[in-house]
């Protein structure tokens, strides 16, 4: 009776720790938006789709692309014409095959459904082709160089078709390697196994447990106390603390986006002042500005200083612009030729301790070469529309990235550019962007960059501060996890021991 | 007792139509626009423009109250800007889980503050008085906070006794429910439990120093039964208020003990819902706290009664 | 009860009250406790041995020494140094947002309790009303609309304490309204503004007292949270509170950065708190 008992009882053990070993908890630092890639928004969201919603194209850690629902693809009438051939067998959640009308009917939702935020990324889509079961041609308007990035990315992502009608974000339908289970919105999102996944043997886990815990103080305590195997984002104040603990791997990766500060140059009454009027003062900021003693003091070196919007993985990072170290003096002597001695202005920034932390020493620094900023925490929302409207001096925020060029460019210093917050405008500058859309030709592409950037670091409406970081902190029962520059959790070969 | 509880229920409801429009416009007074949150960091035009014609967010002030309050009388709170999720069950997911913690939590705070109370009253000047008084005050200094993560680190994470966060429907679990809720009502009952001693303590020098209780000892009675059947009794009125109003104010949600112990109530859902500008969930939760506080009010105004039977017949 | 005795000779009782104060050993301690804060806060530029707001690259993060006595900060600024100058924001908060309170609150809170009929129900509607407004959006609302400073933040941490001051006094005044004192008070005819000032304003301070004091602890800490939001002390201008909440970021790495700031919000709640008890002591009209 006894050893019956123990047996059963060592068997319910066994039991309960094998179905505890299959679930992986990945920590997030929010709680995503829509579970819908055509509506979505934000870049912790991705991180979710990553595992749900498989894409035509995917990118490797090097930001080549590479096959996902697409095996192959080719570019012809003179860049007009992008055709996919799509792998044969993937299945959707709901049983359904995934072949080139799914396709066809995925693109279309993401460029016509009334509140898509996919459609500009799809903008030079004029239509959709369905060529045989397994061929889709998409014909563009005009060449499109940032096509295939927003296909690696949320615009091409396939939802079955058959769930288009129903309330998606409340129960995506994808095709990716785990589906839908149930959320809790704040609380829980839960992923289950896809076992018809077509590469459902390189995925070990049963079940996909994010847990949003904002703060990452939290996070980290929840990972140390094995409530989690995961967290992204990392608190660079915590970085010290991981780099010390062997049951832990820190794993940190340069990100494709950069936080910097936007100067309002063209905006109405706030930009009328020396910082907003005369580059030269820009420059003195710039020179008055340590991104490395930022990195240093704030960073826990993980804040990579930046100088360009591109992240320096990005074959259009350009050599000929080094990042331009601190220089009080040759400030001084900047602002002396501008004819000031002393420039005033406001600085905003969203509110949280890091961004604190880093606005109080550009204060700091900058003071030395003559600049008296006023410093003005505020809530993003209300920041975002100050921004908009050009009822600002100088706002110190940032991009989350994109793996095309264009997405950490075009947008922010065109003279009509959505997110141009500068209120810059420069007739080249767009000319040069403009082009560069349109050539997929990476050689010529990096000529038409540089010359932009010549212009843009000289007169200067963002100023680069550093490449956004991702550090990923996992326990040390993981293996074969591998950080990648766009901050996405690739969980294909990870496992778990024990 | 009847006649006071149904007057009140029926004052409810213009309290709640004055709450909903002064959040109405103080809404309509924040900066930041709903609009920019949703339409994603790309901020397309074209979605914007389509989604300020959907939202009707243009619309004149009291054409947007009113079709509020017409949906809100069907039922309908509508949905979440920022997740789509319709509020009511938005409410329906959170209510539980906030009003287990305020639970737990004002539970532990009477347990711990009013005996606290008591015996620094009795033992007036004595170390036990001062120690029970430190004690509380370093309660209401420690940031919630603080206090939390310290507890994560040294329950959860060295000695490895409670869940570090989550939360666990008592329906699913009813002990691990109670384990993964104790770190988190037991730091909100710090502070509260503060509060309760201070005002216990207060209350019962004064009634003890009152005559009639030094009549009560005179005639030879326990000290015992003195204190906790005469002394307590009219020492606690301010008790009753301020218990009640804290428990109002634990529906509302604790926003940074939940953030810390990562469970999903009101004050987590609140926050965010305030800087993304969420505004139709602002609104359905705080027409669901102000109906909390109402009721709270009610209960203060009942108990006060059966404390005090000649507040029955009020000239 | 004695207290009819008190009411015929109210300038004897205040005599008396200040001998007891004074007598008072506790009392007397926090009163001191509170004025030793307010001199080193008036005086910080005399006391303080670094200037506050200078970042310095080579001592992030020093541990408390002879030449940092509390430790430096995240940006290698002197902690001692910022506590003195921190203290003229966070006092200011503690007792300015404190008193909007009491003076709002108690007022009101005697109305409601002892005419009650509409009186009571407008303002219990009222205060109902004000609970239920999440703190957020006010202190937002109000950033935006008076500009941010820090006797705005005092406003909003002010106007969202004073329901429970309104309940407090409120529930106290119904209770005192009932006792056979002021039932004689009526009955010889003496006007309903004496009967409040003479009768139940005494009686209702216990509970209103010991509530201030706390209350203080709860607005240096709620003023951090302003200053997040823009509104409050401005940085690099420090305060007690939002040197806590930069400090929670290294709570493991530099503890000093918490410790000080949290003991020193601590010593003044104690202060307060215990001048709150000699008071309350001082004006207990049945303690001989």
């Amino acid at each position: 009776m006894r050893t019956l008992f123990a047996t059963v009882l060592t068997g319910a053990l066994l039991a309960a720790s094998s179905a505890w070993a299959q679930d992986f908890r990945i920590g997030l630092q929010e709680d995503p938006d829509l579970l819908d890639p055509h509506r979505a928004r934000t870049f912790v969201g991705r991180i979710v789709f990553t595992s749900l919603c498989d894409k035509l194209i995917d990118v490797d850690a090097k930001l080549n692309f590479v096959p996902e629902l697409a095996s192959e693809w080719a570019w012809s009438d003179e860049n007009k014409t992008l055709t996919f051939k799509l792998v044969e067998g993937a299945l959707f959640h709901d049983g359904t095959p995934f072949n080139a009308e799914a396709a066809k009917a995925n693109i279309d939702r993401a460029r016509t459904l009334q509140d898509s935020l996919r459609k500009s990324e799809l903008a030079s889509v004029e239509s959709v082709e369905v060529v045989d079961e397994f061929t889709v041609a998409l014909h563009l308007s005009k060449p499109d160089a940032t096509l295939l990035a927003q296909l690696s990315d949320r615009a091409g992502m396939m939802l079955s078709p058959a769930t288009f009608d129903g309330d998606v974000a409340a129960n995506p339908v994808c095709s990716g390697p785990y589906k839908f289970a149930s959320r809790v919105q704040n609380d829980r999102i839960v992923l289950e196994k896809f076992a018809d996944h077509r590469d459902a043997g390189a995925h070990h886990f049963d079940r996909l447990v994010f847990l949003p815990i904002p703060d990452s103080t939290v996070r980290l305590a929840n990972l140390r106390a094995g409530d989690l195997d995961m967290l992204e984002r990392l608190n660079p104040s915590d970085a010290e603390s991981v780099r010390g603990d062997a049951a832990l791997q820190f794993m940190p990766v340069a990100g494709l986006g950069y936080q910097g500060i936007t100067i309002n140059t063209g905006g109405g009454e706030r930009s009328e002042n020396p910082l907003g009027q005369d580059k030269r003062v820009r420059q003195a900021f710039q020179l008055a500005i340590g991104r490395d003693v930022i990195n240093d003091v704030v960073g826990q070196k993980l804040f990579e200083p930046a100088q360009q919007p591109f992240p320096a993985a990005s074959p259009y990072n350009s050599p000929s612009f080094p990042v331009v170290q601190r220089d009080p003096e040759a400030a001084k002597a900047l602002l002396a030729e501008a004819g000031v001695e002393r420039v005033s202005f406001e600085l905003s920034f969203g509110n949280n301790t890091t961004t604190q932390a880093i606005n109080e020493l550009i204060q700091a620094m900058a003071a030395e070469a003559g600049f008296d900023i006023s410093l003005r925490p505020t809530e993003f929302a209300a920041m975002q529309q100050d921004m908009k409207s050009g009822n600002y001096q100088a706002s110190q925020i940032g991009w989350s990235g994109r793996v095309d060029p264009d997405g950490n460019l075009h947008q922010f210093v065109t003279c009509e550019g959505a997110l141009n917050d500068s209120k810059y405008c420069n007739e080249e500058v767009d000319r040069l962007l403009n082009a560069a859309r349109v050539t997929p030709d990476v050689g010529e592409r990096q000529a038409l960059y540089e010359d932009a950037q010549k212009i843009l670091q000289d007169e200067l409406p963002i100023i680069y501060i550093y490449h956004q970081p991702w550090p990923f902190v996992l326990s040390g029962a993981v293996s074969g996890f591998t950080a990648y520059p766009d901050g996405m959790v690739r969980l294909k070969g990870v496992q778990l021991s024990k | 007792m009847l006649k006071l509880t149904l007057r009140r229920l029926l004052v409810a409801i213009p309290t709640l139509i004055l709450v909903s429009l002064i959040v109405f416009s103080l809404q309509k007074l924040l900066p930041g626009d709903p609009l920019l949150t949703m339409a994603g960091e790309e901020r397309d035009p074209e979605v914007l423009a389509f989604l300020r014609e959907k939202y009707r967010l243009d619309d004149p002030f009291h054409v947007q109250y009113l079709a509020w309050l017409g949906n809100v009388l069907t039922g309908d709170f509508g949905r979440s800007l920022r997740t789509g999720v319709p509020v009511s069950t938005l409410i329906a997911q959170k209510l539980p889980v906030t009003l287990q913690l305020a639970v737990m939590a004002i539970v532990l705070a009477l347990l711990i503050g009013i005996p606290a109370g008591i015996l620094s009253a009795v033992k007036k000047g004595t170390a036990t008085d001062y120690a029970a008084n430190v004690v509380a005050l370093s309660g209401v200094s420690i940031p919630n906070f603080w206090l939390g993560i310290i507890l994560i680190m040294v329950v959860s994470v060295q000695w490895q006794l409670l869940p570090a966060s989550g939360y666990v429907p008592p329906t699913e679990n009813f002990l691990q429910s109670l384990r993964t809720m104790l770190m988190p009502s037991f730091v909100l009952a710090t502070a509260l439990a503060a509060y309760l001693m201070r005002h216990t303590r207060s209350a019962m020098l004064g009634v003890l120093s009152s005559d009639y209780i030094r009549t009560a000892k005179a005639k030879g009675l326990l000290p015992k039964t003195v204190i906790l059947k005469h002394a307590l009794r009219n020492a606690l009125m301010p008790i009753v208020t301020l218990t009640t109003l804290l428990f109002g104010e634990l529906l509302a949600g604790a926003v940074l003990t939940e953030q810390v112990f990562t469970i999903p109530g009101f004050g987590k859902l609140i926050v965010d819902a305030v800087f993304t500008r969420d505004y139709a969930v602002v609104q359905g939760v705080v027409l669901c706290t102000a109906v909390g506080f109402i009721f709270m009010n009610l209960v203060a105004d009942l108990l006060y009664v059966v404390i005090n039977p000649r507040l029955r017949h009020p000239q | 009860m004695s207290m009819q005795a008190e009411a015929i000779a109210p300038r004897r009782r205040f005599g008396r009250t200040i001998t007891k104060f004074v007598g008072n050993r506790s009392a007397v301690l926090g009163g001191a406790v509170v004025l030793v804060f307010v001199l080193l806060a008036a005086g910080a530029p005399l006391f303080s041995t670094h200037d506050p707001f200078q970042a310095s690259f080579t001592t992030i993060r020093h541990a408390p020494s002879a030449e940092f006595w509390f430790g430096s900060d995240e940006l290698g600024r002197d902690v001692y140094s910022r506590m003195l100058y921190g203290a003229r924001a966070s006092l200011l908060a503690g007792m300015i947002s404190v008193s909007i309170a009491l003076l709002v609150g108690v007022p009101f809170g005697l109305v409601a309790g002892f005419y009650g009929g509409w009186a009571d129900a407008v303002i219990s509607r009222i205060t109902e009303a004000m609970l239920a407004i999440p703190f957020l959006i006010l202190a937002i609302a109000l950033a935006a609309f008076l500009g941010p400073s820090l006797s705005n933040a005092m406003i909003a941490i002010g106007l969202s304490a004073t329901p429970i001051f309104i309940r407090l006094t409120r529930g106290q005044a119904l209770a005192i309204k009932t006792e056979d004192y002021v039932e004689g008070a009526r009955a010889i005819g003496l006007p309903n503004h004496l009967i409040m000032t003479r009768y139940i304003f005494p009686n209702v301070l216990p509970p209103i007292v010991v509530q201030a004091t706390i209350t203080v602890a709860t607005a240096i800490i709620a003023e951090a949270s302003l200053s997040f939001l823009g509104l409050g002390q401005q940085p690099p201008n420090p305060s007690w509170g939002s040197m806590l909440n930069t400090a929670k970021n290294f709570m493991s790495q530099a503890p000093w950065m918490s410790v000080f700031p949290g003991g020193a919000i601590f010593l003044v709640v104690l202060g307060f708190n215990l001048l709150g008890d000699g008071l309350r002591d001082a004006l207990d009209p049945r303690d001989h």
